[in-house]
């Protein structure tokens, strides 16, 4: 904690340093108001707004193949509940749920068999500061993401314990955290099959730890391939539901223009122009060099990054040192699971003198590759444009 | 969350950094332009998040979005806010944090 009032000392972070990247770049206001700041059990997070708390990872943090959990970002809408773990409950109702129950932690436990996954966990928002133009919203860099192990019980073992009726469409997920006044709660629901998904878990642990309280303690979905917004934290009820549930965080957030990224995969919240925002789509991120590092010329440079999709897992990604014309391929490293991130490293020595730019792409197993152009749509969502690192060469 | 805060204050002042370093870090830091009814846009806004919420946002809305903005905090969020509480935020926001201000350096 000493160490992170040293870091509270150094005051602002340089705009320009997180700003200049490919693409857009953040809103002046947005740049100007980022300062590294450490929540209680947390290292310094880039603070994008203090109250609701939304804080994000700093890049280089993602050197690691997991995301130090001190170190994963931080999201809410509302104010971050303190939950005690001995008067926490687990309830499972709804009306397609044939025997509701409760459950108290300990009875989770005893009565389901553990299970891990390795996943990314990407805000739906994540680079929304940077689309040109730009869209409001918490004006988030590259940092609303994190890769872990989450740990916990399978959702479908859970549902099942309650009864699944013939009758379920979807299953709606609430947490702990209220509105300030009488705003919707937030509340989000999944269709069946994803809940019903042997990899989607009620989670414990992340990287062997208990989750923190601003990651979502005692529990929290996992949801992997899926953005966060599903992954709700502070977990407090789940229903089983026989028609599309309609909250505010359905309905009308979290949605994307119809077919604008693809074929839905939530077809009973579908209206006739918009779905909810549902998979990541294929995406990619320098971590080493930082933007705008300066490497020596003639020298062997190691080039770091990270790459991940919703799930098919990563193919391969290529790189450019001539602005896209010609592209090689980088080395991944170890495949942690199809849902986790990927480290790729190339090396390259500088040749001239002078500002260039280094280009990364990556493409799924899927065969979707990352977009050469921005896809507006209203709320920002899914910018995975091909990053531009601009380096000096000396 | 203020609970949160009142610790980290309460901190600071045990490891003896003053509490100007620690302000520099918490949502009291955050210091809105100037301007005409700052103070009541300040108390209204606060009321259910921090100012930084309109810092970042800026400055690329403009007056019709930052009015669309503040009708749902009103029609969505259940801010108790009259036409005329929207209309001096409105004004304000669009005058200090509008798409041709010039940007705030916040703090």
């Amino acid at each position: 904690m000493l160490a992170t009032s040293g870091v509270l000392a150094s005051g602002l972070l340089l705009p320009g340093r997180l700003a200049a990247a490919e693409g857009g770049e953040l809103p002046a206001g947005a740049a100007a108001s980022a300062v590294l700041d450490a929540l209680p059990g947390k290292r310094p997070l880039i603070k994008r707004t203090f109250r609701p708390p939304n804080y994000e990872t700093p890049v280089a943090q993602f050197r690691h193949e997991f995301t130090p959990n001190d170190a994963f970002y931080v999201r809410w809408h509302m104010g971050v509940p303190d939950l005690r773990l001995a008067e926490w409950r687990l309830r499972v109702a709804g009306p397609a749920a044939k025997s509701p129950r409760e459950f108290t932690y300990t009875e989770l436990l005893r009565s389901f068999r553990m299970q891990e996954v390795a996943a990314v966990n990407q805000c739906s928002g994540n680079r929304r500061g940077l689309f040109a133009p730009h869209v409001p919203g918490v004006q988030w860099g590259y940092g609303a993401m994190g890769n872990a192990v989450w740990r916990g019980v399978r959702l479908k073992d859970v549902l099942e314990e309650a009864g699944i009726a013939a009758s379920a469409l979807e299953v709606g997920a609430d947490g702990a955290d209220l509105p300030t006044l009488t705003g919707p709660d937030f509340v989000k629901s999944l269709p069946l099959w994803k809940a019903l998904d042997a990899d989607t878990l009620i989670a414990f642990e992340m990287n062997g730890e208990l989750l923190s309280r601003w990651n979502g303690f005692p529990a929290r979905l996992v949801v992997p391939g899926w953005t966060a917004t599903y992954w709700v934290k502070a977990l407090t009820e789940l229903r089983v539901l026989d028609r599309p549930f309609d909250g505010f965080w359905m309905k009308t957030a979290y949605r994307v223009p119809m077919n604008l990224f693809g074929p839905s995969s939530f077809e009973s919240q579908d209206t006739d122009h918009n779905s909810p925002i549902t998979a990541i789509r294929v995406n990619s991120l320098f971590v080493d060099p930082a933007p705008g590092a300066t490497l020596e010329v003639g020298k062997q440079h190691e080039i770091l990054g990270i790459a991940w999709d919703g799930g098919a897992g990563v193919r391969r990604v290529e790189w450019s040192l001539d602005g896209g014309a010609n592209w090689r391929e980088a080395t991944l490293g170890r495949d942690l699971g199809r849902y986790a991130w990927r480290q790729w490293r190339f090396q390259f020595k500088p040749a001239l003198a002078g500002m260039h730019t280094l280009l990364a792409r990556a493409q799924s197993r899927d065969g979707s590759m990352q977009s050469d152009v921005l896809t507006p749509n209203p709320a920002g969502y899914h910018h995975n444009v091909v990053q531009r690192v601009d380096y000096h060469a000396a | 969350m203020l609970r949160e805060l009142a610790t980290r204050w309460l901190f600071a002042g045990l490891i003896g950094i003053g509490p100007a370093l620690a302000s520099a870090a918490d949502e009291t830091g955050v210091v809105l332009a100037e301007g005409e009814s700052r103070d009541r846009v300040l108390a209204m806004c606060s009321m259910c998040h921090s100012l930084d919420y309109i810092v970042i946002n800026s400055p690329f809305l403009d007056r019709t979005a930052w009015e669309k903005t503040v009708r749902n905090m009103v029609t969505v969020m259940g801010a108790p806010l009259t036409d005329e509480d929207v209309a001096v935020i409105v004004n304000y926001l669009a005058a200090h944090y509008g798409a041709t201000s010039v940007p705030v350096n916040d703090p």
